[in-house]
This record gives structure tokens, sequence and C-alpha cells, in this order.
């Protein structure tokens, strides 16, 4: 019988600091993922805790890691050349077949940049893959950004807008991230775009709103959930949310589908 | 085939099975109750027929012996992952027909949700007979009736329990050798067709009916009422939900083990994150979670039957006296409210 709960111990390769708090620790593994899943990680004797990829390819995976847990804290003892232990990948990611040739907005807060990591790189280096990519990343402080090398690169590919909340910082905008959803450009996308979601629940929540009063049609509004998991694999019931479990239906979601839930 | 076995022929049948067989029944531990004087109702393993408790209503469900309320699923020796064993006998459970039915829901969500199944549940599941016991008179919370659950057909045996005799129907025929000996008779079980409660579970028409329901104030009753406690979803038949957590041993660090338990939508810390995010931060939003699981969100997503059998342990347990059927009916009220003002307003 196979054991789906069962990981496999991995090698990490490399760990890098993004800020104070998140670190990328690069893991030597076979597994193949898509755009926007999850896997479980673990320690044996701490415990798992479910992380999304932030970028992969041959033979490795990227895990960006707040450290805001027991898990997490642990991972962050870890040194290159230690071990992890991963399963799945789990969940349904992002739709990036639909996204072809699409004007792309992606709207991010925090960390919630880092599901959307490897598709916004798969963009970037795929010409002609979509039309155009407009970005709104969002962070609370200075100390809290992430990917800043990537940042840097896709602000010469996309039309970029990046902002901290309340502090300055040059060359950046103040605000939150929904100030910043009205001054797109919506009428230049026409009918032919897609809009990607994803940070902390009231950023979500309220962003989802602002794309409404902007005229984004439901169906083209697309968010990426995180809860409390202990299985991933729909039998510990912590991420059901209605008739849905984040962890087998989600974590990306239609917002059609999306604004309906109640926790 | 029916028997007609006296308790002295039943606990000679009891010895030969259990050469191959853990026999597990609900049995009375006498002033083990939560208040003093008072038994408690549970399942353990038996070896005679007067062990089982046949007169009253178990207090917790039979699914305590196919999913334990704690069960380690790995040991660790420093980086190394070791499955847990499973038991080595089969199992034969005593249960009535809503626990019965339980196991349904128990197997949908461990065995096939999202097309993965749980080893731990599968290797037990396997290895389980089942013995209807035959329920016909019910007790004052139950409302299996209105439920679909008072019936059973998927056991290896039913049983009548009499003055000192067992009436037997064995339908699997592994357990037609330990009958050679005993009195034929015909017996096929009754079942309960009517309980002194009865609930209709309403129907609920569409999407805004339901967001407009979850936000009724019928749930802020409960902010009240309900102390968080979790006595109701430890009772239920069909609750499934659990928490896993890592622990090392006191005397050596190095070696530990992954845990599963039951876990309580009811009580506070289900939905917290590493990070403190809290998504479910009242009793009344935990009720509301727990009464729409039981009574519209399972059967909307396995497009089935309503997840709660009507067992009424939940009622029976509740240290604050709230009554899942009343509560039903409170849930009825307010879709018709939400129904008859969209009527108007809209």
């Amino acid at each position: 019988m196979n054991n789906v709960m069962k990981p496999v111990a991995c090698k990490i390769l490399d760990i890098k600091k993004e800020s104070l708090h998140e670190y990328t620790f690069k893991v030597e593994t076979d597994i193949k993922p898509s755009h926007g899943q999850f896997l479980q990680l673990s320690i044996p004797k701490i415990g798992e805790a479910p992380i999304s990829v932030s970028a992969y390819g041959d033979g490795w995976m990227d895990f960006t890691i707040r450290s805001v847990g027991k898990v997490t804290d642990e991972i962050f003892r870890k040194q290159p050349g230690d071990i992890l232990f991963l399963r799945g990948a789990y969940g349904k990611g992002w739709p990036v077949e639909q996204f072809k040739g699409k004007n792309m907005v992606v709207i991010t807060g925090g960390t919630g940049l880092a599901p959307v990591r490897s598709m916004l790189n798969m963009f970037c280096h795929t010409p002609g893959y979509v039309e155009s990519v407009t970005l709104i990343s969002g962070f609370k402080n200075e100390e809290g950004i992430v990917f800043t090398g990537e940042l840097e690169c896709w602000k010469d590919k996309f039309n970029a807008t990046y902002a901290l909340d309340t502090d300055k910082k040059e060359g950046w905008n103040t605000g939150f991230v929904t100030e910043f959803v009205p001054k797109v450009d919506w009428k230049s996308l026409g009918d032919n775009y897609e809009v990607v979601i994803v940070g902390p629940p009231a950023m979500m929540k309220f962003t989802g709103i602002e794309c409404s009063k902007c005229g984004v049609p439901d169906e083209k509004i697309w968010v990426s959930f995180e809860r409390k998991m202990s299985c991933a694999v729909g039998k510990c019931g912590h991420c059901r949310i209605d008739e849905v479990y984040v962890c087998l239906d989600g974590p990306v979601f239609n917002y059609t589908q999306a604004k309906y839930l109640v926790d | 085939m029916g028997y007609k076995v006296s308790f002295a022929e039943v606990n000679k049948i009891f010895d030969r099975l259990q050469s191959e067989y853990e026999i597990w029944a609900p049995k009375r531990f006498v002033g083990k109750g939560r208040y003093s004087d008072t038994d408690i109702i549970k399942y353990d393993k038996v070896s005679t027929v007067e062990e089982i408790e046949f007169k009253d209503k178990s207090d917790y469900p039979a699914k305590e012996v196919l999913s334990p309320v704690t069960q380690s699923l790995f040991y660790f020796t420093e980086d190394e992952f070791r499955e847990s064993k499973a038991t080595g006998k089969k199992i034969l459970i005593f249960m009535r027909p809503c626990d019965i039915s339980a196991q349904h829901h128990q197997e949908k969500i461990y065995l096939q949700n999202g097309g993965y199944a749980d080893l731990y549940y599968q290797r037990m599941n396997e290895k389980v007979k089942i013995v209807m016991m035959e329920c016909t008179e019910g007790w004052d919370t139950c409302f299996c009736v209105s439920m679909g659950a008072n019936k059973a057909e998927d056991y290896a045996m039913a049983v009548r329990v009499g003055d000192g005799e067992l009436r037997v129907e064995v339908k699997d025929a592994d357990f037609a050798s330990y009958f050679d000996n005993e009195l034929a008779c015909e017996f096929k079980p009754e079942y309960i067709r009517k309980n002194q409660m009865e609930v209709t579970v309403p129907e609920i028409p569409d999407k805004e009916v339901l967001t407009r329901l979850k936000h009724h104030p019928m749930w802020n009753e409960y902010n009240k009422r309900c102390v968080s406690c979790g006595a109701c979803t430890v009772a239920c038949s069909t609750c499934t939900c659990f928490t896993t957590t890592d622990v090392i041993y006191n005397e050596n660090s190095n070696v530990g083990e992954r845990k599963r338990s039951t876990a309580s939508c009811q009580i506070e810390g289900f939905t917290d994150m590493a990070g403190g995010h809290v998504f479910r931060k009242t009793a009344g939003d935990r009720m509301r979670y727990k009464v729409l699981h039981k009574f519209h969100d399972y059967k909307e997503r396995f497009a089935d039957y309503h997840m709660c059998v009507g067992c009424g342990r939940c009622t029976s347990r509740c240290p604050e006296f709230i009554s899942i059927t009343a509560t039903v009916k409170k849930m009825a009220d307010a879709i018709d409210e939400i129904v008859a003002e969209g009527g108007t307003n809209r």
C-alpha cells in the first residue's frame, strides 16, 4: 500500500537570504510541480508545513520561507548539505495555458510574491508567451522586500509598480496595492486580460473588491489561498472552506468561486 | 441464515473467533462518566457477550475503533521515517445502523476525497467485519430516520438481543462454520421506523441565500451558549478531522514520532496559521461551519447524502444543552426568512 503521508529526504543545495525573516531554500529533487502548487516540508521530530514552490528547474526546487512558526524556524537553522523532507506537489496551480497570449495583471502583497515568482519568471523568459505583464507588488516595509534581483529584472520587462505600505523609498511608491489598481490602464487591455491576486487574506479581499470596481469581471480574477493544513490530501479537514478543500481544489481559485467562500 | 444462540454458546463462539479476530463493542464503564455516579459507554475490546452494552446507546461512536483518537504514523530515529505497524488480527465490531452508515462518510473522506487513500485508515478498514446490533427503539436525541441512516445492509452478521440469548443473522460465509451446531431459526433484523425526534433538513436554494445564511444573526446565539469544548465533534459518528504533531521522547531527543490526534473545528486554534492568522474567531463562526458541513457542504461536495447520520450523540454530550435538531430547525427558519426577504427586497 502506498503511504501518501510519507515524505522523501532531499538535500538543501543553497540558501539565499531574501530579507531578515524570508530565506529561499534551493532543494535537490526530481519532483516536477506546476506553477502555483505547494509541497509539505517536514523535519522529523518538529513537524510539517505547506510551502509554495517559488521556482523550479531540472532537479531542483525553490521554497521561499518566512520564519514564523515551529517548522519554519527549524528550517532556518539548516545549512546547505542538510536534509529537508518533502512530499507533493499538491493542489491546483495557476491556469498558465489559459494565460497564453493575455495581458496579465499580477498584484501581490508581501511574500505573496513567492507563489507567482516561477510564473513571472516564465513570462519574463518566454518571449511572446503572454502579451504583456502589469505587476503591482507591495511590501510592508523595506525589510520585507524579497526577490530584489528579480524585481529589478521584472522592472525592465514588465509594467511594474512597487510600493511600500507607509514607508518611503527612492524609486518606489508609498501606499497599499489597492491604491494602484485604479491606475492600471484597464481600457488598453481590452477584453484580453487576466488578473492574479496573491497576498494576506485582507489584501486579497480588498484588491478583489477594487478590481471589481474597475469593471474587472469575476471570471478574469485568480487568487491563491493559504490555510492551516496537516495532511494536504483532503483528510485532516483544517483547510476546508464550504465544500472545497484548499489543498485539493486550490490553492488557486477563480474569483467566481473564491468570492463566495466563507471560512 | 438465522440462528438462536444462548449467551453461553455465544461465548464459546467468541473464544473461537478470538484466535483470528479482536472483538470490539460498546461497553459500559461504571462510575466513569463525566459527572459523579454516572457511567460512560464507549467502544472497547470484549471477550464475552455479557460485556456488550445492548440496552443504552454508546456515548462515543464506533469510529474510534477504525480511526483512533490518537495514533502513531511514523517513528523517527534521527532522520529516518519508519511507518507504524498495523494491528495483526482482523477486527469484528458491533455497531448500530447509524454507526454503519457513518462509516460510508469516513470512507469517502479517508479513502476517496481528492483521489488519495489514507493508508492508516485503509489498512484498518480492510480488516473490519461488522456485526449490526438491531436498533428498533432509539433514544430521545436520535433522528436517524430523518437522515436515512436507520437502515444498513452492509454487515457480516446482525444480532437481536433477547433474554440470555442472541438471534443471529449470518450473511458472510466466513462466519457460517462457527454456527454449525447452533439452532437454526428465521431471523431478519428490524429497523426503527419513527424516532421521537424528527428533522427536515432545509434545502438552500442558491449561493446568494447560502451567503446570507452564513452571515445570519442566528449564529450569534452560540457565541453565548457554546463553550467551544469540542465534545460534540468527539462524540460525532462522522467527524474525521485530525491534527498531526511530532513528539520527541524525553529520554532521547534523537528519537520521536509523528502522531495524529482527533481535532475539532469547534475548538479555538483549528484554523490558526503560523504567523498568527485566525479564520474563525467566534464560537458562532465555528458552529456555523460545523452545522453547514453536516447539513449542506458535504452533500454539495460529494453529491450524495448529508453527512449527519442522526445519532444525536452531539446533543447528548453538549454540556450547554445545545440541540442539533433545534439548530437545524433554526437554520430552516432563517432560510425561510432570507427567501421571504429576497422576494420583497429584490
